[in-house]
């Protein structure tokens, strides 16, 4: 598996088709002391068959953006700009009506199936016939039966908890539920949000190895929402850094994981915990700013150990400082002959 | 040796359900001849770790007093928690404290975070006045890093998750107690922010001399600050031994799958075959006579059901692991 998942991850992506387009998606909170800045202009591409991941600290946005791009977005929270465009089709001047239709045949989320995401009063069968239905509209019971049950085999559930209760199913279970309804349309981009969280290790494992198996034989994009990066190591192919509201970094996660450039992606990588060497604990701090009212310049530079008089008034745009290695920081200068210089090492 | 802080001796919790009308009473095993010993002295930190449903927080209720044990004993520094008198449970009470997984459903959020602690010197009567119970307070803080004033007049809601577990290990130091039993204090915690919890742990081991029981299902936080480790499957201890021996080198077959499937932070180390698990009913149908990984085992033979296997030394240190693989006398196959 292991030389195989390689080859996916050295892909040259910038070849590939995108599927998804998003461009300066800006979400905002309302609340009486005033707007909650939650996506503060982000953009991205999702490729074909790739699956990117998104992470940060809670409160940064991720989820958010994920709702955004699904417009989920509960009042008071709305969308105040930008675009996504799905296969060159944009999505944002689509009525509830239309965009209804792509939800789940398009697009999917795979939410956290041991949250309250399942219906407790309905069978898991009837759950998923339910998605099917209202898409494709009614079917022969046998048809529907068969169909439902291969797709429980995709997933690895068994055939026993066709007739059961969610309240019956183990966590893990729960999860392959959600995952089935989730592909149960065949979607082009599948969001998965903290889909592996809140299961024992070993479960975990068996579901990522089935959300990695399905997205595989499906072919179809995902994004993948989540804090741990020893999952994001082992599922992803590129990775997406967000602090606050925006992205700080977006790289392979071979580089982002060897040589994270953002001062936010390095404190991210050096507090990861680690099974093979015991080394001192690096404390960091949380989101230190008000989120209504972020300060000028750049997002991190209360907490940047870096910081210059240039990032209290300048925002660093996102620039691709090496191959497919965007990063939005200004301690980075390119010079004209495409060398990448660091500006506080050479001071 | 002196006598140990806290010894649990064959503890064994068995919780009766269902019962309703027509159907009958089962019962669950959440915890079966149960042993661990914490020294009083040097402190330590001893971890408990498990998947779900292996009783770890059975183990944290009844060191707590939660709930009681159906079979053994639990001595806290010579004196059996099930036989004590109401002043030595005071006492017991305050020399054992507890930081929880939720760090938000344990405040009031009417009140501001200064009650917390204007409760707990209170209860215990620490102080003599007022301004010793401010010092103490402010120390109590300072040990976790925090500053005083500023925090205690803030209201719950407006803490983030690591500073209202911070402000719940800074409450439990204020009692200077002996023992803190952690139940999953960094798991709602943002991974960034888990290491500032794990830090005061340590500084509280070291300089205050308070032991820990951790529970966690979370092997990388134990393994970077656990002294001791016991891995729980179904109610039994699997393995135990010194936390490094524990996981750079595991014996049980499950604590191998366990420390396996830990997701590593690293492209290049993938897991490097998919792993089944076996049918849920067929799990929980184990066996309560023999070994209860048995029908998970890749290694199981017949022997394996005969009885629960006992734990056998697999390395120095006193680690050891409840497998017959590890039978002294070399059981052929």
């Amino acid at each position: 598996m292991s030389s195989q998942a390689n080859e996916t991850t050295q892909k040259d992506w910038s070849k590939a088709k995108s599927v998804l387009k998003v461009r300066d998606l800006r979400i905002h909170y309302d609340t009486p002391k005033g707007a909650v800045i939650a996506v503060a202009g982000i953009s991205f591409n999702l490729y074909e068959g790739e699956t990117l991941g998104l992470v940060g600290e809670s409160g940064c946005g991720k989820s958010t953006t994920a709702y955004g791009i699904l417009q989920l977005i509960q009042p008071p929270g709305h969308i105040v700009g930008g675009e996504i465009q799905l296969d060159d089709r944009n999505l944002m001047g689509l009525s509830e009506r239309e965009f209804r239709r792509l939800r789940w045949t398009k697009l999917a989320l795979i939410p956290q199936g041991a949250m309250n995401s399942l219906n407790p009063t309905m069978k898991v069968h009837q759950q998923i016939a339910d998605v099917i239905t209202t898409h494709e509209g009614r079917q022969p019971k046998e048809k529907m039966r068969k169909r439902i049950l291969e797709l429980f085999k995709t997933v690895g559930l068994p055939a026993r908890i066709y007739d059961m209760y969610p309240h019956e199913l183990s966590g893990g279970m729960k999860q392959r539920v959600c995952i089935a309804m989730g592909i149960a349309l065949n979607p082009s981009v599948v969001i998965a949000d903290e889909s592996t969280s809140a299961l024992d290790v070993v479960v975990q494992r068996v579901v990522a190895q089935t959300l990695l198996k399905v997205k595989e034989m499906l072919g179809v994009a995902m994004i993948m929402i989540g804090h741990d990066m020893g999952l994001m190591a082992q599922m992803v192919d590129r990775i997406a850094v967000m602090y606050a509201g925006k992205i700080v970094e977006i790289a392979s996660v071979q580089s982002l994981f060897k040589e994270p450039m953002h001062p936010y992606s390095q404190v991210l990588i050096e507090s990861i915990p680690s099974l093979k060497e015991k080394k001192p604990l690096k404390i960091t701090e949380g989101i230190t700013h008000d989120p209504r009212n972020p300060p000028p310049g750049c997002i991190f530079q209360l907490r940047c150990p870096f910081v210059m008089e240039k990032c209290k008034t300048q925002e660093p745009p996102l620039r691709e400082l090496k191959p497919r290695q965007e990063v939005a920081c200004h301690l980075y200068e390119v010079s004209e002959t495409g060398e990448v210089k660091n500006v506080a090492a050479s001071a | 040796m002196s006598q140990p802080l806290l010894d649990i001796r064959n503890a064994t919790k068995v919780y009766q359900v269902g019962g309703g009308i027509g159907s009958k009473k089962k019962e669950v095993v959440a915890l079966q001849n149960f042993n661990l010993t914490i020294a009083d002295r040097p402190a330590t930190i001893t971890t408990i770790a498990g998947e779900s449903g292996s009783g770890k927080t059975t183990l944290a209720n009844l060191v707590l007093g939660f709930t009681h044990l159906s079979s053994g004993q639990i001595v806290f520094q010579g004196k059996d928690i099930g036989e004590m008198t109401h002043k030595e449970i005071m006492d017991y009470r305050q020399n054992v404290q507890a930081v929880f997984q939720d760090p938000f459903g344990v405040y009031n959020p009417f009140y501001r975070v200064e009650h917390v602690f204007d409760l707990v010197i209170k209860n215990f009567k620490l102080h003599k006045n007022d301004s010793e119970a401010r010092d103490r307070i402010e120390a109590g803080l300072n040990a976790v890093g925090l500053r005083g004033e500023d925090i205690l007049r803030k209201y719950p809601h407006q803490l983030s998750g690591g500073q209202r577990q911070r402000i719940m290990m800074a409450r439990a130091y204020l009692i200077k107690p002996k023992l803190i039993v952690a139940d999953e204090p960094v798991s709602m915690v943002d991974a960034s922010l888990r290491a500032a919890i794990l830090d005061v742990m340590l500084k509280l081991r070291d300089e205050e001399n308070i032991s820990f029981l951790y529970i966690t299902h979370d092997l990388s936080t134990a393994y970077q600050v656990g002294d001791q480790i016991y891995i729980l499957y179904q109610g039994s201890i699997a393995e135990r031994g010194p936390t490094t021996s524990v996981i750079d080198k595991p014996h049980h077959p499950y604590v191998q799958l366990l420390v396996d499937s830990v997701p590593q932070p690293d492209p290049d180390d993938k897991w490097d075959k998919d792993i089944e698990l076996p049918d849920e009913e067929v799990m929980r149908a184990a066996d309560a006579k023999g070994c209860r990984f048995y029908p998970r085992c890749p290694k199981g033979w017949e022997h394996c059901l005969t009885a629960a296997p006992p734990l056998y030394k697999v390395a120095e240190n006193h680690h050891e692991a409840s497998c017959y693989l590890y039978e002294p006398k070399a059981v052929s196959r």
